[in-house]
């Protein structure tokens, strides 16, 4: 459990548009191992946008258009094929805006993503894999005793921790969070802030947000989007403390967001 | 005051509107039942539901109308099974692979709404002609073939709508866990699955009472079918047939829709229950 994980995701010349209007334009972004990565920026600035094509999640959106690569560990999953498709989206998990746990019991939901890989065949080991991540997350303790019972049950806070349980299962490299925190109380906001913190030492976090107090608690590098265009990227503190650009320092004043 | 006065009592308006609606079509219902209730129960005997009829069928209230229960299931069964086996695909086919709104699904969705609005007897009239030109007679096999085309466009059609109710999120969710969209047509299946059930009981409760489809398509016969070749009498053509003529065959129609009614009660409970036993883990 403390082998580092050392894959890379670089964002090379993306250009996206939908429906013809651009949404994203060049973006060329390399995402540090082992940090939690915070984009940032307004409304409608294409960061929801830019975290689904690090896992191709755009296959769904009309006139969805794409230009550029997105390489997992080298590998382009822009162009890959659906077999490759595949295999590249295990490395990237995604924990929604929303949590929406599967319609199967706890337990299911965090075997769901092993069962179809073929990992872990055997009973007693898929229980040890459920149980480790539900303890990762913080879960197990809670959930234990109701492991059958329906996921849907669960309180929301709950969930989103289930949520991420279940695409660490998978044994992931990157965790993308789409504003993961944005549909719950504080005190699950906090926990789940926590959880991704403890995370980084294993896993290389993406996370979009929409609370700037957020981004400062937690982020070690941040990305500044402005009208589908990265305006500042770097180390967190030198982006949130010293910033560079104009439009970065009108955002963090708070003068438009 | 007297804008707040004029919205009370556009509001009791509005209110009292929709209750006495609600009523007329409660009264509708009850009245229906009521009346196969009380007819049908009447007329109802054992001997009706357990044998085949007597020599005349039409002049002579004497037997039973087993042939026609038999036919009914005959029918109705098997085109269950293969309307659901042909609209569950085209379902999934148009929400999961086809979900961008594109031409393909766009003029999928707008003919199977063109076909949905076809009336029956038309359905039955073309079956009809399609037999004629291949030289089948009125057959237990038209019955079926003419139901399936009655089921599929109304379990696409409600089928599809379910499908939409389908959270982007929970798609997602499964997609970037690695799963195929095969893999995903599953999960998605376990979350649509009480409101698919519903479309079917819906689809097939309205084509086992459909008499005008199976009129030209299934025939008639005194005795059940025993193959797919043979002609059969079915329940909505018996109702149909009995209810015009003078006592007592109007007693024999409703017990014919009151078998018609239980026989569509029964499917409906017992697939609720499976239903339940499947969704347990949903909500």
């Amino acid at each position: 459990m403390t082998e580092n994980k050392s894959e890379s995701l670089v964002v090379d010349r993306l250009n996206v548009s939908i429906e013809g209007q651009p949404i994203l334009k060049d973006i060329n972004v390399s995402f540090p191992v082992n940090r939690i990565t915070c984009i940032v920026g307004p409304s409608g600035c294409g960061k929801s946008t830019l975290l689904r094509c690090l896992n191709r999640l755009t296959e769904n959106i009309d006139g969805f258009s794409i230009d550029g690569h997105v390489f997992i560990d080298g590998q382009d999953i822009v162009t890959a094929d659906d077999e490759h498709l595949i295999e590249l989206r295990r490395h990237v998990g995604l924990v929604p805006q929303r949590p929406c746990p599967l319609p199967m019991s706890i337990y299911d939901n965090v075997a769901y993503g092993c069962r179809i890989h073929g990992m872990h065949r055997r009973k007693q080991e898929m229980d040890e894999t459920v149980e480790r991540y539900l303890s990762e997350v913080g879960l197990w303790d809670e959930v234990k005793d109701r492991l059958r019972r329906p996921a849907a049950r669960l309180s929301i806070g709950q969930q989103q921790r289930l949520c991420l349980a279940r695409s660490l299962a998978v044994e992931p490299d990157f965790i993308l969070a789409d504003e993961a925190t944005s549909a719950l109380d504080p005190i699950s906001s906090k926990t789940i802030e926590e959880l991704f913190v403890r995370l980084k030492e294993k896993y290389t976090i993406i996370m979009v947000t929409h609370t700037l107090p957020q981004a400062l608690r937690i982020a070690d590098y941040a990305v500044f989007l402005y009208l589908g265009e990265i305006v500042e990227e770097g180390p967190a503190s030198q982006v949130f403390k010293s910033p560079q650009n104009d439009l970065t320092k009108r955002y963090l004043s708070g003068l438009f967001s | 005051m007297s804008h707040i006065r004029t919205k009370q009592i556009e509001e009791k308006v509005m209110r009292g509107v929709m209750l006495v609606a609600t009523l007329i079509v409660l009264g509708a219902v009850v009245s229906i039942l009521g009346t196969i209730l009380i007819r049908g129960s009447k007329a109802l005997s054992w001997e009706m539901v357990s044998r085949f009829p007597g020599k005349e069928w039409n002049t002579a209230p004497d037997g039973g109308f087993l042939n026609a229960i038999l036919g009914s299931l005959y029918v109705v069964g098997p085109a269950a099974v293969i309307g659901a086996c042909i609209s569950i695909p085209v379902v999934f086919y148009i929400t999961m692979y086809k979900r961008r709104s594109t031409g393909v699904s766009y003029i999928i969705r707008l003919a199977f709404d063109v076909l949905y609005g076809i009336p029956p007897i038309v359905y039955g009239a073309f079956a009809f002609l399609v037999m004629v030109g291949v030289g089948m007679r009125a057959s237990v096999l038209g019955g079926i073939m003419v139901t399936v085309l009655l089921i599929v466009p109304m379990m696409i059609r409600s089928g599809d709508e379910i499908a939409k109710t389908v959270p982007d999120e929970m798609v997602d969710a499964v997609y970037s866990l690695g799963a195929t969209k095969w893999e995903t047509v599953w999960v998605v299946l376990k979350h649509i699955l009480p409101g698919m059930l519903t479309a079917f009981l819906l689809a097939v409760g309205r084509a086992i009472g459909d008499a005008a489809a199976v009129m030209f398509t299934a025939g008639f016969s005194d005795q059940p079918a025993h193959s797919l070749s043979d002609p059969t009498a079915t329940l909505p053509l018996a109702v149909f047939n009995w209810i015009g003529m003078p006592d007592p065959f109007p007693g024999r129609a409703y017990a014919a829709a009151l078998v018609l009614t239980i026989l569509v009660l029964v499917l409906s409970i017992v697939s609720r229950v499976i239903t339940r036993r499947i969704t347990r883990l949903n909500k």
